[in-house]
């Protein structure tokens, strides 16, 4: 056993049964893992990737089969297995562990009773003992206060103490191999960096493997050794994570890497560059490379004549590559710009200009029946922020700090409790968009976060552009048509969309629908709410482009709200750091990632995954979820998570703001030359190393 | 990589299914709805009550109120009359054709009218909310407290039975029921992206409505429009029976179970006929909705 890997997949088949016949998912697919090894798997959305860890477990649903090939895990093969069988490995030998916890924790059961259920079930442990090995397991994930964990339901939970306790599940059995799908997206960047280390730690402890499925290189560098890029259904690349990184072979593999916004560059240092196209469908024909479609290296005849072996690179032990011209390539490096002349910060000529803006919910009713009065909810709290004309403000901070509210105050569809927002001279804070007029309307467009709701299902995507062309330019007729035409050209979609509903666009597509419909009355501001975040990272490139080409040809002004330090850094001009309402810090992109940074900043810039395995911080890792608006620590926000704390000082009073020149403000009690000699910088240090 | 740095992706999404406009559309949901079995048998059963009621000035041997004086003495199924006569000597088979109609017209009128009424109630009280929305349902739970059997009673003894006031007292009782599904969906739907940017670019509160969130609760409302279309049969059919449906003495389903049911121990056939057709009718509109609502699920 001691050499036989501890999960073997060889030439695995899946197919789908759809309305139009088989699909074939898995042509062939093969890889191993040894026993306490872990194996990261890459690739966009849609090219099979959690098709493999449902096939290992078994859990291919109706429509799913195998076809063929063989999964051996220790020693048997799971392939031919009865249902009896598998069960006892499932959650036993094998555990999993899924991209949405709250899906994976039943609302109805206390955590600590389906915790314990797992040694109940699998170990036969009485309840006493599977109460004690939950407690140890909670302590061991670094739930603070195990012991009441343990009878709060799931949604009493933060999304990363969820996806703890899931993990806590997941290894509660001792498994020996456990399965990753997408574990941290959706996370917080600072909860996501947490759990990461958390999953690394865990690993060395338990000595399970993992199989672990990520679209983010960025993630997978922190936990693997090992990695396999995934596209179509096969294993293009693959690898020690060390040689993936310093030498990608495959053009799929620089596709991805060329798609992550590096920390410390700027759109103008280097360019992201998309992979062209998209994943084709699993059913469209494949003869030969199955990436030949969208490579740029693709030669008819060699590349696409026929299937393409899998076969050693030169010069580093297990590193694979799927490539005929592997060898031609030339040698790979993280592409740089030209480096165009940065246009000055235009901050004397504000087109959004906030000052002392406050956001309270009331609560609905003044006092409880009984007890204390119902609280309420601080969402703004003396917000001071400007936006250049033609220029890119991004609003950092993570979820419950403010953003979102910022971002609808800003665009009417809330309205302020106090102090003024201004918009292009025009005091808009306290008027509702039903109240503001269609120039005012005009002036500010909102994109959204979610691209399955920004677009109605029931309306065709020329309807939807239409009909903002109507509304907000009075356009009829056939100018309305035209209008649509030029602004899906705009986007860089065919005018032939404008026939299509949503459900048949992708989410990057239908991103790009949304970014049309805010362009159609000619904004002068576009307020971009986490435009990116669901999106995969090749998609996610494309779409930060034309967000940044939009807005230097339009000469319009993008607040770009996002959770994503290095999409902020690689976008925009200047950048506000929100926590629980307040503004932490805030100045041109440059200063703000560049020491002295706010405590908090500091931890962001941390907590950020740097696609580079050679990449070692020293992280700072934030304890426990933003506190709720509804009770704000009294003096500095964020005296309970800091790192710097300096004393109670900073638990009574509300920190100084610091100016530091050149419109750079950093609220903190500690001075700025004290940060400036206690802190080492995060951002140019990665850049420098490349 | 030889592409220029500022190659964009230019996405190739996969073909949408033609997209064919006019009959061809419907043609295309007609085959969808033969992929659910409920749906095909609840539609096939539907099309040919319609067919049959349609038909009936034509295929009907007999006018529904001629009396065959002869058939008196033997009114059981014969080879004059297929189905039988009833205790008057009229055709059982012309009368059930020349009762679907009736049956056929008003149902789907009242359904179509309480969900007119229901959606825009409950729109309202989704999307305004606060007093709009505890004034619209406090008042529906009024309207769905009442025994509505009593309602019928009262409302109809009271302005006389037509078949317009079937329908309007139908749509009254089953807007309610119309009105809390929507008001459920219009509550979801109106925390949507999409209705935040259709105000942001000004649109009215009843375009809102009507056009952003309504196209999108069409699949449950149709769903169960097409149950309550079953229900309103039975209730119709119910208020033949109890004497206050449809006056005689043109041919009414329930009117003529009421009129022969005494006779249930000697010529069970004339009150069986009708139920079965009342039976079929129901289990038709019903498993239409079932089938629509498999076929909703798998979109």
């Amino acid at each position: 056993m001691t050499d036989a890997p501890l999960l073997d997949v060889q030439d695995l088949h899946v197919a789908y049964g759809t309305r139009g016949g088989d699909v074939l998912v898995l042509p062939g697919l093969s890889f191993t893992l040894r026993a306490g090894e872990a194996l990261g798997l890459v690739g966009e959305s849609g090219s099979g990737k959690s098709t493999v860890a449902l096939s290992i477990v078994r859990y291919l649903g109706g429509a799913g089969r195998i076809d063929g090939g063989r999964i051996v895990f220790e020693g048997r093969d799971l392939v031919g297995l009865d249902d009896a069988s598998l069960r006892a490995i499932r959650g036993r030998r094998i555990a999993m562990v899924y991209q949405d916890p709250m899906s994976s924790l039943n609302p109805v059961m206390t955590v600590g009773r389906q915790l314990m259920e797992v040694p109940i079930v699998h170990q036969r442990l009485t309840a006493a003992a599977a109460r004690e090995r939950a407690l140890a397991m909670l302590a061991e994930v670094k739930l603070a206060d195990a012991e009441a964990v343990m009878d709060r339901y799931p949604h009493q939970l933060s999304g990363g103490q969820q996806q703890r306790i899931v993990i806590a599940m997941a290894l509660i059995a001792d498994p020996a191999l456990l399965i990753m799908d997408e574990p941290t997206t959706g996370l917080d960047v600072t909860v996501e960096a947490a759990v990461l280390d958390l999953v690394r730690e865990l690993r060395q402890r338990h000595r399970s493997a993992i199989l672990f499925i990520s679209h983010n290189l960025g993630s997978v560098v922190r936990v693997c050794d090992r990695v396999g890029v995934m596209y179509r259904g096969e294993i293009v690349e693959e690898g020690a994570v060390r040689d993936i990184f310093a030498n990608p072979r495959h053009p799929y593999t620089r596709g991805l890497l060329d798609c992550l916004p590096a920390l410390g560059r700027d759109k103008r240092q280097a360019p992201l560059v998309p992979i062209p196209g998209q994943v084709e469908p699993a059913q469209a024909p494949r003869v030969g490379c199955g990436f030949a479609g969208r490579c740029a290296h693709a030669e008819v005849g060699r590349c696409t004549a026929h299937s393409i072996r899998s076969m050693p690179v030169k010069g580093a032990a297990d590193h694979r590559v799927a490539c005929v011209r592997a060898d031609e390539l030339p040698a790979w490096s993280r592409r740089r710009g030209v480096g165009g002349a940065q246009p000055g910060a235009n901050m004397t000529d504000p087109v959004i200009a906030v000052r002392g803006l406050s956001k309270v919910y009331e609560p609905r009713r003044r006092r409880r029946r009984f007890g204390a009065p119902h609280p309420a909810v601080r969402a703004l709290a003396d917000v001071d922020v400007t936006a250049g004309r033609r220029q890119t403000l991004a609003i950092v901070g993570e979820s419950g700090c403010g953003k979102s509210t910022l971002a609808k105050v800003l665009s009417g569809i809330e309205v302020a409790t106090a102090g003024e927002v201004t918009l292009d001279g025009v005091a808009v804070g306290r008027v509702p968009i039903d109240a503001r007029n269609r120039g005012l309307k005009r002036k500010l467009q909102m994109v959204f976060q979610n691209p399955d709701s920004t677009l109605n299902p029931s309306h065709t995507v020329g309807y939807a552009i239409g009909r903002a062309l109507r509304l907000l330019q009075g356009r009829a007729g056939a100018d309305v048509a035209a209008g649509v035409a030029r602004l899906l050209d705009v986007v860089k979609l065919a005018p032939g969309m404008a026939l299509r509903k949503p459900r048949h666009l992708s989410g990057g597509e239908k991103q790009r629908v949304a970014i049309a419909r805010a362009l159609a009355g000619d904004p002068e501001v576009i307020v971009a709410d986490e435009p990116v975040s669901a999106l995969d990272v090749s998609v996610q490139a494309a779409v930060v482009n034309l967000l940044n080409e939009i807005q230097a040809a339009r000469g319009a002004t993008l607040v770009f709200i996002s959770h994503d330090l290095s999409v902020v850094r690689y976008l925009t001009d200047s950048v506000a750091v929100m926590y629980l309402g307040t503004i932490a810090e805030a100045g041109p992109v440059d200063r703000v990632f560049a020491p002295p940074y706010h405590p908090y900043t500091e931890a962001l810039l941390s907590a950020v995954p740097v696609p580079d395995p050679d990449h070692a911080v020293a992280r700072i890792l934030l304890e426990g979820p933003v506190p709720s608006a509804a009770d704000v620590p009294r003096g500095c926000p964020f005296s309970t998570r800091c790192p710097r704390r300096i004393g109670p000082l900073c638990d009574e009073t509300a920190p100084p703001v610091q100016r530091l020149g050149a419109d750079h403000r950093i609220a903190c009690h500690i001075p700025a030359e004290e940060l400036l000699r206690l802190q080492v910088p995060l951002v140019d240090a990665a850049a420098a190393r490349r | 990589m030889s592409t220029p740095a500022t190659a964009e992706a230019l996405p190739v999404s996969p073909p949408a299914p033609a997209r064919v406009r006019g009959r061809a559309v419907w043609l295309g949901r007609l085959r969808a709805l033969g992929e659910s079995k409920p749906a095909a048998i609840g539609l096939a059963v539907i099309l040919a009550w319609v067919a049959l009621a349609v038909l009936a000035p034509v295929i009907a041997p007999y006018a529904p109120n001629a009396n065959d004086l002869f058939a008196l003495g033997h009114p059981t199924p014969s080879r004059a009359h297929w189905l039988g006569t009833d205790q008057l000597g009229r055709d059982l088979l012309s009368r059930i054709l020349w009762g679907a109609r009736p049956v056929l017209i008003i149902a789907p009128l009242a359904v179509l009218g309480a969900a007119a009424l229901g959606s825009l109630l409950g729109l309202a009280a989704g999307y305004y909310g606060r007093w709009v929305g505890v004034v619209i349902t406090r008042a529906c739970d009024i309207v769905l407290s009442f025994p509505v059997i009593i309602l019928y009673m009262i409302i109809l003894a009271h302005f006389g039975s037509s078949a317009w006031n079937i329908i309007g007292v139908l749509t009254l009782t089953k807007a309610p029921i119309i009105a809390r599904i929507v008001r459920g969906m219009a509550l979801d739907l109106r925390e949507r992206e999409y209705v935040t940017a259709a105000k942001m670019r000004g649109e009215s509160s009843l375009y809102i409505m009507l056009v952003e969130i309504l196209p999108n609760a069409r699949g449950p409302l149709v769903v169960d429009m097409c149950l309550r279309t079953g229900y309103n049969v039975i209730i119709i059919g119910a208020l033949g029976f109890l004497g206050i449906g449809l006056p005689p003495p043109d041919p009414d389903w329930g009117g003529m179970v009421k009129d022969t049911y005494g006779m249930m121990m000697v010529w069970p056939h004339m009150a069986l006929v009708p139920c079965a057709a009342i039976s079929s009718l129901v289990v038709g509109f019903n498993l239409l909705a079932v089938g629509l609502r498999e076929l909703g699920l798998r979109d």
